[in-house]
């Protein structure tokens, strides 16, 4: 794959630099069988340093879990090499299972079938929160 | 349907309405003594807490209702290793409201999720425990009179005190209310408090590690405990302990008309002493807690006198 060029695919662009591999982990691009780029700490005029993730193919990515890792990055969709769309990037509300509580005393550690939910309960801070105990991810 | 997992299930009208309810029981307990005739509270405690557990029993039976239920893990379901899910999802055919204390933070809210009878959360891991927080505030009702203008100070374990937690999150829904957090930086008030109800709604702390230098700005002086077990090592606890415990010689730097209040049961960190001194409100906010519970099961199970 020449990662400069994608036919049909996204490349996600200006994330912030150290966090290319969180995405990539969240937003599960291990268990894809195309082509997949994660270029770390590309020099950027607005940004001194960025990580780009850029995909092969014309999959559809969970915006949220975008917005919940790094709300500043831009999603381009590329077909038949060109750049047709522009997602804006929303911040969720609640994540479903993009992450887990690591509160050992949380419910979620033992009760089996519980989804770990994440609710957003500071905006101008971007603070998430377990929906069972009020942990932060960390 | 509702539950009562967090205080602030609970608007501030709706607490005013409970306290209403709670001060005419105790006028009036004949009234009350047949409300709930034939209804049926489970008590679920997948951990053990007689106090707790006996005050929800004496309030639904108080009200001439019938109760049942487990008091240990061990004695339940749960020791098979049944969920919680599936454990509410059957004891709520079987009773017409349920009180639940779990160990793990969070267990009351998945009960909630599976059970068509209300929950109300009787302690969840070190997160919340409302009904101890409406006794609280029948307590501070009655011995100060007011829920505006106090300052309020939190003593001893305010990292695993849910009890702390939850009272926090009521008062900071009044009008010129400060907090003073009186602990050892590794019993310090967690983030979830500290942010969501203290920073954010801009209101008024102080954090110490000395009792004495706060003590005569009180109006209400909120004991708890510190366990020997939440502490790494013998030595760390035997430094600390004694700075936490109340004394006769600290309660001479107190106002006249302030008030100690504690969830119960006391260890060492009020010295027995210190019972007779008036301003020592806490055997008797034990007992508002059957009261306000009395009301709470009315409310849920849309009762009225
Ligand atoms: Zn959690």
């Amino acid at each position: 794959m020449n990662i400069d060029s994608i036919k049909n695919g996204i490349v996600i662009d200006h994330i912030a630099a150290g966090k290319g591999m969180q995405l990539y982990r969240l937003l599960k691009l291990d268990e894809l069988d195309c082509s997949v780029a994660i270029i770390k700490n590309v020099a950027s005029k607005k940004m001194g340093r960025k990580d780009i993730i850029k995909v092969d193919a014309a999959i559809e990515v969970d915006l949220d879990v975008i917005g919940f890792v790094d709300p500043e990055a831009t999603v381009n969709v590329i077909r038949d090499s060109k750049l047709v769309e522009k997602k804006t990037i929303p911040t969720p509300r609640e994540l479903v299972n993009v992450i887990r509580c690591k509160n050992p005393r949380c419910i979620t550690s033992v009760e089996p079938g519980l989804n770990h939910v994440f609710k957003l309960t500071d905006e101008k801070n971007k603070v998430y929160r377990c929906l069972y105990c009020e942990s932060k991810p960390n | 349907m509702r539950n009562v997992i967090d205080v602030l299930d609970l608007s501030v009208e709706e607490i005013e309405e409970l306290i209403a309810v709670a001060d005419d029981i105790m006028a009036n307990p004949t009234k009350y003594q047949e409300v709930c005739k034939h209804k049926i509270l489970a008590t679920l405690f997948f951990e053990p807490s007689t106090r707790t557990r006996l005050s929800f029993e004496s309030a639904m039976l108080s009200l001439g209702g019938e109760v049942l239920g487990f008091s240990e893990a061990s004695s339940s379901s749960a020791a098979k290793g049944e969920s919680i899910a599936d454990t509410v999802s059957v004891v709520s055919g079987y009773a017409d409201i349920i009180a639940m204390r779990h160990p793990k933070e969070g267990a009351p809210l998945v009960a909630s999720a599976h059970s068509c009878v209300p929950i109300i959360n009787a302690g969840d891991g070190g997160h919340y425990h409302p009904t101890q927080t409406l006794t609280d505030l029948l307590t501070i009702r009655h011995e100060i009179g007011r829920f505006d203008d106090l300052t309020i100070g939190f003593c001893g374990d305010l990292k695993f005190g849910r009890t702390v937690h939850s009272l926090i999150e009521a008062m900071s829904r009044y009008k010129g209310i400060k907090f003073v957090l009186i602990s050892p930086p590794e019993l310090k008030l967690p983030s979830f408090v500290k942010e969501e109800f203290i920073k954010n709604k801009g209101i008024e702390y102080v954090q110490t590690s000395s009792l004495e230098e706060v003590m005569g700005e009180l109006d209400i002086l909120y004991m708890t405990r510190v366990q020997k077990e939440r502490f790494f090592n013998e030595e760390d606890y035997l430094r600390l302990k004694d700075s936490f415990v109340l004394t006769e010689d600290k309660m001479a730097l107190a106002r006249a008309d302030m008030r100690v209040l504690h969830p119960l049961p006391r260890v060492n960190e009020i010295d027995t002493a210190v019972d007779n001194d008036p301003r020592a409100s806490y055997f008797r906010q034990a007992h508002y807690g059957r009261y306000i519970r009395m009301a709470l099961i009315m409310k849920l199970l849309e009762v009225s006198a």
